[in-house]
């Protein structure tokens, strides 16, 4: 094992926590502030990733492709707000969770009858292809470095947001109390409609980055949506902060265990059998960890105010 | 969800006639029509049906239905169909583990089962069954002959499949022909989308070659994320990981890719000269492989019902084994575990007018059939 193999797979542990980031954080705002669970969060995950790959392939560009990704997931988030989450609120997890699944069917069935069922070509843009050397010999893809960079602005741009302005200010005053706060005569409405509008485009933006490294198709959203829901649980739901520990967490015990975990097996058992067992053992890991986190704090790492 | 094809009613009203030995065959095909396996599923629904539509057989119903690449929905579908719908054959299962959850059932209820494309090794020795026909290959054979090329060009590989029982089947099949050092055996999560970890180990391991099985969405992600690693290992696999579905989404980072395949697009035989433009008219793009076995698939139940009824199982199964159709793969015949014997080929990516698709190399087995056969005494 080279110190190259090693820097990379950390690389890669921190990338797949930053898209994890993107993710857990719109659901975990959504949760926070409104107490609603979101199933149809990855929904508006693969909507992001439709917009950009349709427009990228009609324009040519990806950068107008991750426009209209922003767009398109806000718009959709901001629609399914006003006609069928709203109507929600007031009601138990229960009926959020079954009318937000509906929505899952209803997305996925409507993009299949506009894209049809075969996956959509979605390529790096020119600027970010290739590999670039990093030191310690190690060779690393331009484009996850971009993603672990448009992560971090995107952690830094929310942490600025919700500390630093008066949108911030209103949504954590929603979070802690949300009567008072419309009874300061706060637009409560508006507020709870624009927060989830942001936290679909931050899932749009994770699917349209996201598609470009993968297979942009129908159903794309529900295995990332079940890992955002390991990594705020872990994190502590509606805690921002505990969204990117819980992500960057979730991402490097999953690529590590990858990785680390058939290499130690293949010392006791014979190498075939330890890419089997260790594969299956590392697919188990983050829920093992989730479990161990909940056992010794079992309202996640930062458990926002109740 | 469903498609009833028919018209009954003018082969009843021509009576007996010209149609004197067609028994009404009533068929239940169950493949993946949603998620992210929903492209192999369409194929094979789109090759099925072509070659019902070319024969003209009235008397063939057909009954579709969406699995979701889930066993315990198809496993429901299947006794829907079997009960309620009271099919005769039952079709399609793109996946084994889900083929593994249907067919012993089915077969145990008398129903025929003729497989387009899933073919686990559990089902081709000793459990084999005098019901269960495949259509397409035994699971293990296009990864045997990459294991046989791969012996004669390369020294060191690393191999890599998910972890279910036709990745099994695929490392297993390769390992068998393969003579050269393994770099290490990597079994990945089955719908796994992030390949970041597993080609860092390729990148390390200091493989002269990778024989990757990712088929559908897995492939298309592992290969994107390849071009842009900068590891220049070359990558082979079977057929599927380059195959018509996913090439498109792929991209050009396929290019000069080699795999193996028992059909290619421009093999050279009557059949396939017919074969690829009739698709090609009917439904607007390239067929993949697994049209090509759910084509022949349907043919195979074509010819056997025009010879036997399917009322007389055995007569049936008889009918079927002959194999008397003309394939787009060129020659075919069943082997005694009711598994195909055929050639296959080694191919390679190539662009030709700015598609992508596939080309024949050369030939790797000639009359080729699978290793479990010797088992099967049923």
């Amino acid at each position: 094992m080279t110190l190259a193999l090693v820097i990379e797979q950390v690389l890669n542990g921190v990338q797949l926590g930053v898209m994890l980031f993107l993710m857990a954080a719109g659901l975990t705002l959504i949760f926070g502030v409104m107490g609603l669970i979101n199933l149809a969060h990855g929904s508006l995950y693969m909507v992001g990733a439709f917009a950009c790959a349709s427009v990228a392939a009609l324009t040519g560009s990806f950068w107008l492709g991750l426009v209209a990704s922003l767009a398109a997931a806000a718009a959709a988030g901001a629609l399914i707000e006003i006609t069928v989450i709203r109507r929600l609120y007031q009601r138990d997890h229960l009926d959020q969770v079954l009318a937000t699944f509906a929505l899952i069917l209803i997305f996925s069935e409507g993009t299949r009858w506009l894209f049809g069922s075969f996956p959509l070509y979605l390529d790096i843009p020119p600027l970010l292809q290739g590999a670039v050397g990093l030191p310690g010999g190690a060779q690393y893809p331009l484009y996850r470095l971009a993603i672990i960079l448009a992560g971090a602005l995107v952690a830094f741009g929310l942490y600025a947001l919700i500390s630093r302005t008066r949108l911030g200010m209103r949504i954590r005053a929603g979070e802690s109390d949300r009567e008072m706060i419309a009874a300061l005569g706060v637009d409560i409405r508006t507020l709870y409609t624009l927060v989830f509008a942001l936290g679909a485009a931050l899932a749009g933006l994770a699917g349209a980055m996201v598609g470009a490294l993968q297979s942009v198709q129908v159903g794309m959203g529900e295995p990332v949506l079940i890992l955002a829901f390991v990594v705020i649980v872990i994190g502590g739901i509606g805690s921002i902060k505990g969204a990117l520990i819980g992500a960057l967490l979730v991402g490097s015990v999953d690529t590590l265990g990858r990785f680390l975990l058939p290499q130690l097996l293949a010392l006791v058992v014979p190498p075939d059998q330890a890419g089997l067992i260790g594969g299956a053992l590392a697919s188990m890991l983050i829920y093992i960890l989730m479990a161990i986190i909940l056992a010794v704090k079992p309202r996640g790492l930062f458990p926002a105010q109740a | 969800m469903k498609t009833f094809l028919k018209a009954a009613t003018l082969a009843l009203t021509l009576g007996a006639s010209s149609l004197a030995m067609a028994e009404p065959v009533k068929i239940g095909l169950i493949t993946t029509l949603s998620g992210g396996g929903a492209g192999l599923g369409v194929d094979t629904r789109d090759g099925f049906m072509l070659a019902i539509k070319q024969s003209g057989n009235k008397d063939i119903t057909v009954v579709t239905e969406d699995d979701a690449q889930k066993p315990e929905l198809a496993v429901q579908i299947a006794d829907k169909m079997i009960q309620s719908d009271k099919v005769d054959i039952l079709t399609g299962i793109v996946w084994s583990n889900l083929l593994m959850a249907v067919v012993p059932g089915a077969v145990a209820q008398g129903k025929i089962y003729v497989s387009t494309n899933a073919a686990p090794a559990a089902l081709a020795g000793e459990k084999c069954d005098p019901l269960y026909f495949n259509a397409a290959y035994q699971n293990d054979n296009l990864h045997e002959a990459m294991g046989e090329y791969a012996s004669k060009v390369y020294k060191k590989t690393f191999i890599m499949a998910p972890n279910y029982p036709a990745g099994k089947d695929s490392l297993t099949g390769f390992k068998r022909y393969y003579k050269g050092e393994l770099a290490s055996e990597v079994y990945t999560k089955v719908g796994q989308t992030d390949y970041a970890a597993e080609i860092a180990q390729i990148r390390a391991s200091g493989a002269d070659a990778a024989f990757v099985f990712l088929p559908g969405g897995m492939g298309i992600a592992f290969m994107k994320q390849y071009a842009q690693s900068g590891v220049k290992i070359p990558v082979i696999g079977p057929g599927f990981s380059f195959s018509q579905d996913v090439l498109p989404a792929i991209g050009d980072a396929a290019l000069g890719a080699k795999a193996s395949g028992q059909w290619a697009k421009d093999l050279d035989n009557a059949a396939n000269k017919k074969f690829v433009p009739a698709f090609q008219a009917e439904y607007g793009r390239l067929p993949s492989i697994y049209a090509v076995q759910a084509y022949d698939a349907a043919q195979l139940i074509l010819s056997a019902a025009s010879k036997a009824s399917v009322k007389d199982v055995k007569a049936f199964t008889a009918e079927l084994n002959k194999a008397d159709i003309q394939s787009p793969r060129g020659k075919f015949k069943f082997n005694t575990n009711r598994h195909p014997i055929q050639d296959i080929y080694l191919t390679e990516v190539v662009k030709e007018n700015g598609t992508l698709t596939n080309k024949i190399v050369e030939t790797i087995f000639t009359d080729h059939g699978d290793a479990y056969a010797k088992d099967c005494k049923k």
